[in-house]
Order: C-alpha cells, then sequence, then structure tokens
C-alpha cells in the first residue's frame, strides 16, 4: 500500500508540474466553465468514513459530504447523478483539488489558515462542526483525558490531529507515544486489538468507528474532551470565485431551506408559498440563479433531490443513522447551534 | 585541410553522431527546465509555498520511536533525521538478518537431507510469492492481536517481555564503559575481518576488545529492567511491534530470494571442484567454507546487491503498520507544511543517497573478491 500510495502521491505532484500548466493564466470561471463543459462534477471524497463518505452494499456513495456533492450537482445540472466521486486519501486530497482532478473536495476537512492560505484552498461554510477527542476501552477506567499520561495513542497520519494531540499533551505537561498509520482500517484494527491505550480522531469519526469496527460498541467510551475545533468544510481550489460562490451559496440554500421548514416533501407546495424570501430561493421570483450563473430552479432542484441540511444530517449521521449523533452544534442558529445562512436575495 | 561542403560535413557518421547526442540532451534539458518552470508558475499563481525553509521551523508533531532525543518542538529537519535513523535501523539489521537466513535456507534446499531440502523449497515458494504487503499486514496482526496486553505479558526469560506493545527487554544500564566496549566490538570486527588470513588469533580480538574497553571503564553491573506503570512499561528497552513485524516480513521475505541466489551461485561452481576437495580428504563443512562458497561469491554479490537495494527500498512500506521511517515522517511533514513537491524530493533525494551508497559498497566487495581470483 505504502508504495501504491507513494505512486499515486508521486503521480499527483507531478500532474500539478504538467496538467495546469497546460491551462494557462486565465483562471476566473476556468473550474466553473470547465465543469460545465464536462458535464459533471468531480468531487473529492473519504475512501470510507461511515456516515460522512462510504460506498454502500449497492456501490453507491452515501453520506454528508456525499450529499453536499450531490446538491452541487443538482445545483448546476438539476441532476444528482451528474456527480463522480474519486475518493481520495487525508495525504491526496489537497494535491488532488490543487492539480485539477477534482473540482471541490468533499472530504471531512479542517478549515485551517495554513490550508486557507499556503495550500491555496478557499473554504465554503462549514458542513459540520467537529472536534477532537478520544476513544478509550471502559475496562481502563480512564474517565478524563488529562489521566492519559504515558498511554500510546492510535491516530492517522495525515491529519491535523497529530498536531492537536501533540500540542494537548505538551500543554498538559504529560507524555504519550504515538502509532501513526497510513490507512483508517488499519489504524482501527491496532486500536481494537490493544495495540494502543486510546484511539484519537474528530469524535464524529470516532462515533463512526466505534458503530461499525468495534466488536462491542458497548465496551468502549469517548471522553468527554475536546481537545481542538474542528469546523469540517467542503473546500475549492484558489482561482474561480464563481465556482466558489456556487458552492458556497449551495451549502447556504441547504440551510436556509431548513429555517424555513422546506424539505424533500413539501418544496412542490412550498412553490406557491407568498413569502417573497422563500419565492427568491426558489426561483419562483427570478433573479438568484442567474446571479450564479445557473438555472434559476437551482435551489428548488437541490432541495427536492437532495433535501435540506437537518435532513442530510439525520439521514447520514443523525437518529436515522447507525451513528446517532445529536445536532449539538450542528443545530440552526435558531435553536442553539451554530448554522447560519446569510441572506438570499 | 580540405574543403568540406556541408552536406560531406552532415555526411560524416562522427559528426552526426554528436549533433544526435546534442540534439537528445537539449530536448531532456529543456523538458525539464520547461517542467520547473511551469511548476514554479504554477505554485507562484496559487500561492502555495515553495522551497525548504519549512525544514527549520517547529513540527509539532510527535514520532512514537527515535534513536536520538526528539520531542515535538524540535525542527521538521531533526524529525526527518529521525526518520532516516528509523529507516536505517530497520535497513540494516534486516540486510544483516536477511543475510544470514537466506545463506542457510539456501544451503538447506542444496542439501542431501531429504526434508531440510524438501521444507527449504516450500519456505522459498511460499514466502517469495505472496506480496510484501501481506506479510507486514500479517506479522502485526500476529503479534496485536496474538500476543497479550502489557499487564499480563509473557516473559520467556527472566527480565524479557512479550506483549502487544512490543519485546521489553531488561538492558545493562546507560554508562560509558558499555558505549566503549560498543565501538570496541565494531573495531575488533573489522580487524578480525582484514587480519584474519595473517594472524590465525585474530578472531580472538572480537571477545577480547570489548570486554578490555569495558573493564577498563570500571566494569559497571547495573541493569536497567523494565517495570509496568500505568498503560506501559518503563525503562529497559522496548522493540516496538512496528518494528518487529516490519523487520519480521523484510527478512523473511528477502532472505527466500537470497536463498535462490546463494543456491544459484553454489550450483555454477562446477562439481569437480567439490569432488576434488573430498578427494583431498577436506571435509563437507571445509570444502563448504574454504573451495565453494569463496567462488560462488563472485556469482552471487551483483544479484545479491540488487537484493539489498530491494530490502532498503521496500521498508518504506512501513507507514502501512505505522512504524515511523523518513516517508511516514516525512508524510506528516507534508500535510502539515503543504508542500507535497518539497517533501517527495526529499523522500527520492535520501532513497537514491542510500541506494547509490550500498551499490557502491557492494560493488567494492565485488571488485575486491573478483581481484583475489588473480
Amino acid at each position: 500500500m505504502g508504495g501504491r500510495v507513494l505512486a499515486a502521491r508521486l503521480a499527483l505532484a507531478f500532474s500539478l508540474l504538467a496538467v495546469c500548466g497546460a491551462s494557462g493564466n486565465s483562471w476566473a470561471g476556468a473550474t466553473f466553465d470547465a465543469v460545465k463543459a464536462r458535464g459533471y462534477v468531480q468531487c473529492g471524497v473519504n475512501v470510507g468514513l461511515a456516515g460522512f463518505s462510504s460506498p454502500d452494499s449497492a456501490g453507491s456513495w452515501t453520506g454528508l459530504d456525499v450529499d453536499i456533492c450531490r446538491a452541487v450537482a443538482a445545483v448546476m445540472f438539476g441532476d444528482v447523478t451528474k456527480v463522480k466521486f474519486m475518493p481520495l486519501s487525508t495525504q491526496q486530497r489537497f494535491t488532488a483539488l490543487q492539480s485539477g482532478e477534482v473540482d471541490l473536495l468533499s472530504r471531512n476537512t479542517t478549515w485551517t489558515l495554513q490550508r486557507d492560505t499556503s495550500n491555496g484552498m478557499h473554504f465554503a461554510p462549514v458542513t459540520f462542526y467537529d472536534g477532537q477527542g478520544f476513544l478509550v476501552a471502559k475496562k481502563l477506567g480512564v474517565k478524563t483525558a488529562i489521566e492519559l499520561n504515558g498511554a500510546t495513542v492510535c491516530v492517522q497520519t495525515g491529519t491535523t490531529t497529530e498536531l492537536n494531540l501533540s500540542d494537548y499533551f505538551r500543554a498538559h505537561g504529560i507524555t504519550f507515544k504515538p502509532v501513526v498509520i497510513e490507512a483508517l482500517s488499519e489504524v482501527s484494527h491496532a486500536f481494537f486489538s490493544g495495540r494502543c491505550d486510546a484511539y484519537t480522531s474528530d469524535t464524529s469519526q470516532l462515533a463512526s468507528i466505534r458503530a461499525v469496527d468495534a466488536p462491542n460498541p458497548e465496551d468502549y467510551i469517548i471522553l468527554p474532551e475536546l481537545i481542538s475545533k474542528e469546523p469540517l468544510a467542503p473546500a475549492v481550489r484558489h482561482g474561480d470565485d464563481q465556482w466558489f460562490d456556487l458552492v458556497r451559496w449551495t451549502v447556504y440554500a441547504l440551510l436556509e431551506a431548513e429555517e424555513k421548514g422546506i424539505g424533500s416533501k413539501n418544496v412542490d407546495k412550498a412553490l406557491a408559498s407568498p413569502d417573497p424570501t422563500i419565492q427568491r430561493m426558489l426561483g419562483v421570483q427570478p433573479g438568484m440563479g442567474r446571479a450564479l450563473g445557473v438555472d434559476e430552479r437551482w435551489a428548488y432542484n437541490a432541495i427536492r433531490l437532495v433535501g435540506n441540511y437537518g435532513e442530510i444530517f439525520e439521514r447520514t449521521v443523525g437518529k436515522y443513522s447507525p451513528l446517532r449523533l445529536d445536532r449539538g452544534l450542528n443545530a440552526l442558529w435558531t435553536q442553539g447551534g451554530l448554522m447560519y445562512a446569510p441572506p438570499i436575495r | 585541410m580540405p574543403h568540406h561542403s556541408l552536406g560531406a560535413w552532415f555526411g560524416d557518421q562522427r559528426v552526426r553522431g554528436v549533433l544526435v547526442q546534442l540534439l537528445v540532451i537539449g530536448v531532456v534539458l529543456s523538458l525539464g527546465a520547461w517542467l520547473a518552470h511551469n511548476t514554479i508558475e504554477n505554485l507562484s499563481q496559487r500561492g502555495l509555498a515553495s522551497g525548504f525553509a519549512f525544514l527549520g521551523r517547529q513540527a509539532n508533531f510527535a514520532i512514537g520511536e527515535s534513536m536520538i532525543p526528539y520531542a515535538a518542538s524540535d525542527t521538521y529537519g531533526w524529525a526527518m533525521l529521525v526518520g532516516l535513523l528509523n529507516t536505517l535501523k530497520v535497513g540494516v539489521a534486516g540486510l544483516v538478518l536477511a543475510t544470514l537466513l537466506g545463506t542457510l535456507i539456501g544451503l538447506a534446499r542444496l542439501s542431501p537431507n531429504w526434508l531440510a531440502s524438501r521444507l527449504a523449497g516450500v519456505y522459498v515458494e511460499a514466502v517469495r510469492n505472496v506480496p510484501l504487503l501481506l506479510h507486514l499486514f500479517l506479522w502485526y496482526a500476529l503479534i496485536t492481536d496474538g500476543l497479550p496486553g502489557p499487564r499480563s505479558a509473557f516473559q520467556p526469560l527472566g527480565g524479557v517481555f512479550l506483549c502487544n506493545r512490543g519485546l521489553v527487554m531488561t538492558v545493562p544500564a546507560s554508562h560509558p564503559a558499555w558505549t566503549a566496549a560498543a565501538v570496541a566490538l565494531v573495531v575488533a570486527v573489522v580487524a578480525a575481518f582484514w587480519l584474519w588470513r595473517r594472524w590465525w588469533w585474530a578472531p580472538a580480538l572480537v571477545p577480547a576488545l570489548p570486554l578490555l574497553a569495558w573493564a577498563g571503564l570500571g566494569a559497571p553491573l547495573a541493569m536497567d529492567a523494565p517495570w509496568l506503570l500505568g498503560f506501559n512499561f518503563r525503562g529497559g528497552v522496548t522493540l516496538s511491534p512496528e518494528f518487529l513485524a516490519l523487520l519480521l516480513g523484510l527478512v523473511i521475505y528477502t532472505a527466500a530470494f537470497i536463498a535462490e541466489i546463494v543456491r544459484g551461485g553454489i550450483l555454477a561452481v562446477s562439481r569437480g571442484q567439490g569432488e576434488a576437495a573430498l578427494a583431498l580428504g577436506l571435509s563437507r563443512g571445509q570444502v563448504m567454507w574454504l573451495v565453494v562458497l569463496p567462488q560462488a561469491l563472485r556469482v552471487m554479490v551483483p544479484p545479491l546487491t540488487s537484493q539489498y537495494l530491494n530490502l532498503l527500498k521496500n521498508s518504506s512500506l512501513a507507514v502501512a503498520i505505522g512504524y515511523p521511517d523518513l516517508v511516514s515522517v516525512l508524510d506528516t511533514t507534508i500535510n502539515q507544511t503543504g508542500q507535497a513537491i518539497e517533501g517527495v524530493a526529499l523522500i527520492m533525494m535520501v532513497f537514491l543517497a542510500i541506494s547509490l551508497c550500498t551499490s557502491a559498497l557492494m560493488n567494492w566487495y565485488n571488485r575486491r573478491i573478483a581481484l583475489t581470483q588473480g
């Protein structure tokens, strides 16, 4: 695997050299136009993370990150099937976006200053507010993360997780030994076989792993501390503001739809709504679609075909999924959460 | 000087040869320049960071095992050195053990003993036809799943513990005398290797020199024994499950190829040599050691070099089972700095340097044993 991944990484690194050289200097609208001409969106997703992006038994991709890609396809083409998913490892993801292999990276990626600047990415609105935590076996008898002094901690390579982990232990003057493994499945295997005392990752991911990989999920607990802020957001590369706007407002439309109580079931009825804000969003009053450069029915299509943010959340990671995560910070601002969309007008 | 027309000048085969070579070099160079220019242009166009300045910045990540003192507050450059030493540690141990095991299996395969030769044959066919990555996963799973936790570790010998946190051993407590003894051991081995043909007693240097160094500096006897505290063992020396799995995988896999090289090399020595030596009254062991192996070495060294290079490069599969080798450390570096091109270039340069050094050393050895023929 190391060899193959290295080869893939090399290929990506060198496609930066060649592929992009061909596209010349003009970048305004380049991605938007390329996607339109190609007829589908290339979307980079996780290779397998239950609830966010994983192929089901029929081979079709499911999850919150995946549904964001579908919503973008619905906005662009009025068709959720006009999207191709490219599973990317944590190390491949940025190079794949930078080199133009994918148009959109929707792969539980934390928004940080360095990624926003020196990695050449623009982050769309946060689709999931997460934080890094620890998963431990109950029989260890550990109640808080401070008690992990001297512990061996399993962690996946190529993430901000390694940095947070080291910062947390340094800040509290306690020690640990990391075991850094490349593939998520191998990290889980090492942890559940007892190689490590604790497993650190974003808590949503820990919940997903506990639900899917643990021999008995009841034997493991997630410690109460969150040692970092992990706002997970879709990202596009620098250089095409039109494409960035489109992705950004797709996410906002999903949030706005939930706030207005419009979902996949009642969106057709909502077309007759007397509320001017709903009329503008759904394209009954034209203008928003033209501003984005797409069909006036853009938001209508996304809501009808994918659902609003609340529907996506509950279906993929919330109460109708095996993960059973609470809305928490991911509730709308009107319900004590952080999800807030600027007005669509 | 006779007058040449342009046609005649171009018709000259030598001139044409030089021209074609110049053309090829020109094309290769301009292709390289174009790629480099494009990369720099694209990177700056998108505001991507470039250059190697990041090597001097604080790394901020931890590394599981290190041969030199390392903390998260050290630089990326220092972290890279930690990774390089880890790569060399598993590489050097792997080369020595794979050579010993491979030679043993190769000899066994030629043995007149039916059972030994069949067992060696099965080993070679079974091991070399399975991808190395699967070997690594197998050994790693056997160690982490098959062994008990630290609180109920096996204790095969006093002071030695085997558990899913690795092999924990009692070692002599740190003292200058032990360091001196280790240096003396290396010196003695090298000296014995050079001198044993001249002085029959030269091999005695190997135990004598380290013993003298140790005794001369106070003969310390204090031991550093591991004890269980909290989650894990403290003290002693630990060989991690990742290191053990990688070492086992590399040694067992490469030994299968080396065994075939040894077998091929021995079969290449004409039978008459062995028969003649037997007729002179040498024992089977002496025939192998004094007559057959020295001649077989000449055939074996070039393909052996390839296997050594393979082993060193295959050690980069470490990242799959979590051993913090050079590639693993630079992976993390790439992810934190976003400078993939620089990181991959460093990996390539280091492996190129290691491989060229190995190959130079083996070529020197090859010339040396070839010369003794004369």
